[in-house]
């Protein structure tokens, strides 16, 4: 029973989708569907907040090494949660002036809002530009033409890192037909339009086929999925 | 250029002298053995100042590199430019304050060519910060610069639903379904601009500004696919999330905004035609970030050029011992 009903919800839902993205008629089945799932995840994140607090708490009493950072991760969990469901700073509402927590919690200058605009923001900003660091290091130490295939991905790499900045037009700007119209039939090789063609046709190629390759896969595993031959995703137990 | 260098001397000494070190080592123990064990802090110390000196550069001349827009650009620019006033757009924040740095200058643009077309925009967002970004937009732009605009009648913040692609197949359907209220909690029969509004199918173009999952992607598989007669897909992308929506390029996403080019290229656009003689610096991030860009960029090739020669030079030494 534990397993059959999981099982039965998944393939009911899954059926319903396809046979409501096929028969019109059946297209508000899909839509019921959907909103089950969007039910479902929005109940996630309760699940999930248990789940940070369970593994985190476990870190702390177990004296795990990191668990300074565990008990960072609870404070701020709790903290925001505290301050955003308490509207912690947050004016009443006009429309209902004598009455607290009639507000907006992000209002300007309330607590959640100060959490977001100063903490929040800075820290995740500063994190996704540290990669600017970690990239050119790592160009540095591994970008290396080993074979013919590396030869090619680097030069690949130089043409679409100066095609994205002015250097590409600035490098290749002799290119004119203006100054000789011989020039007229070399305009491709200019470095922005060479990024372009890059971009458009072989990219575009070669992830088309990985996409078409990866759909394929995920129509196989969906069926073994919705009628029950694969059952891994309910665990062990 | 040369003004700011005699102007900024300051700033040549301290690069040049925090580089002074790297260059005595280079001098002392020569090029190749100070190349092989090049401390990796040099390296960060490098970008650092590759990025540094150019926002500086930019922030005190006021100079940007010409930018001459790309047939993306220019279509994205289109697919707005050829709505007429009064029309619906729905403009999805998909992504969070780590990649503001490369969305935040197009979804500025998108929201000032929408207002100057004078279109009802609809925001929400799928990503959970998403609403507070599209608040902070509508804040830098719509209230500071089209007062006259007014919240419910000309633009509406729907805020953040959780579901991912879920959200997306819904409301191409049936948008009251998931969405009973704006953002700030105002139920939507009291909103006038929402009257009549039931589907994003009635919108006539979405403009999604995304970071990743769920984002662009999912919106031409779950909104263009089934319905490519009337939902029509402009988008901005970051840098790393653009190689794999090129494939949908032209019939399922007719614009396509890559990266902090992609935007810089679509600003000119916007500024050209709406900027007026001197725009309004915040119009601009997308051309002032190029800066940085062409630096670091142009230090990433020189850095693997110096690793290629290194590793060509061992090679040969290996082969001759």
């Amino acid at each position: 029973m534990k397993r059959t009903i999981p099982l039965l919800i998944t393939a009911l839902g899954g059926f319903v989708l396809i046979a409501s993205y096929f028969i019109p008629p059946a297209q508000s089945w899909g839509e019921n569907v959907s909103i089950w799932f969007d039910i479902l995840s929005s109940i996630a994140f309760v699940l999930g907040g248990a789940n940070l607090l369970m593994s985190h708490l476990k870190s702390i009493s177990d004296r795990k090494s990191g668990w300074g950072y565990s008990a960072v991760v609870l404070v701020s969990f709790l903290g925001t949660l505290f301050i955003g469901l308490g509207k912690i700073g947050v004016h009443p509402s006009p429309q209902f002036p004598n009455m607290a927590w009639t507000g907006y919690y992000r209002e300007m200058g309330s607590g959640f809002w100060f959490i977001y605009q100063y903490g929040y923001t800075p820290l995740t900003a500063t994190l996704f530009a540290m990669l600017a660091f970690y990239i050119a290091s790592a160009a540095f130490r591994a970008f290396r033409a080993k074979n013919v295939e590396a030869a090619l991905l680097l030069g690949t790499a130089f043409i679409v890192l100066l095609g994205r900045t002015f250097a590409g037009v600035a490098l290749t700007s002799w290119i004119d037909p203006s100054k000789w119209s011989g020039f007229k039939y070399f305009t491709g090789l200019k470095i922005e339009n060479l990024t372009v063609l890059i971009m458009s046709v072989f990219n575009t190629a070669g992830n088309r086929a990985i996409m078409i390759g990866i759909a394929l896969g995920i129509v196989a595993a969906s069926l073994k999925v919705l009628i029950g031959a694969d059952r891994s995703y309910l665990g062990k137990d | 250029m040369r003004d700011f260098l005699e102007q900024q001397w300051w700033l040549v000494v301290i690069v040049l002298g925090s580089l002074a070190p790297l260059a005595a080592q280079f001098v002392s123990r020569g090029f190749l053995p100070t190349l092989r064990t090049l401390d990796r802090r040099w390296i960060f110390l490098l970008m650092f100042w590759a990025v540094l000196v150019p926002i500086y550069f930019v922030g005190v001349t006021g100079r940007t590199f010409p930018e001459i827009p790309g047939a993306l650009a220019k279509a994205t620019f289109n697919e707005i430019e050829k709505l007429h006033a009064g029309d619906p757009v729905l403009i999805a924040f998909d992504y969070d304050p780590s990649s503001e740095g490369e969305l935040s200058p197009m979804a500025t643009a998108f929201v000032k060519q929408c207002a100057e077309k004078k279109l009802k925009m609809y925001f929400m967002a799928l990503w959970p910060v998403g609403s507070q970004l599209a608040d902070a937009t509508i804040d830098d732009v719509l209230k500071s610069d089209f007062p006259n605009l007014v919240y419910g009648q000309d633009y509406v913040n729907l805020g953040y639903k959780s579901g991912n692609e879920g959200v997306i197949k819904v409301i191409v359907t049936n948008l009251r379904e998931l969405y009973t209220t704006d953002s700030r909690g105002t139920p939507l029969q009291d909103i006038p601009m929402m009257h009549g509004i039931q589907n994003i199918q009635q919108m006539k173009l979405v403009i999604d500004i995304s970071a990743g999952y769920p984002g662009i992607k999912e919106w031409v598989q779950y909104a263009v696919t089934p319905f490519p007669e009337t939902i029509h897909l402009v988008g901005g992308s970051t840098g790393v999330q653009a190689p794999q929506l090129y494939p949908y390029v032209p019939r399922q996403l007719p614009g396509l905004l890559g990266a902090i080019k992609g935007a810089a290229e679509y600003e000119k656009l916007v500024i050209d035609k709406y900027g007026g003689p001197h725009p309004n610096p915040k119009y601009l991030d997308g051309l002032r970030r190029m800066g940085p860009q062409l630096v670091a960029h142009l230090l990433i090739i020189f850095l693997i050029v110096m690793a290629n020669i290194l590793y060509f030079a061992d090679k040969r030494r290996e082969s001759r011992s």
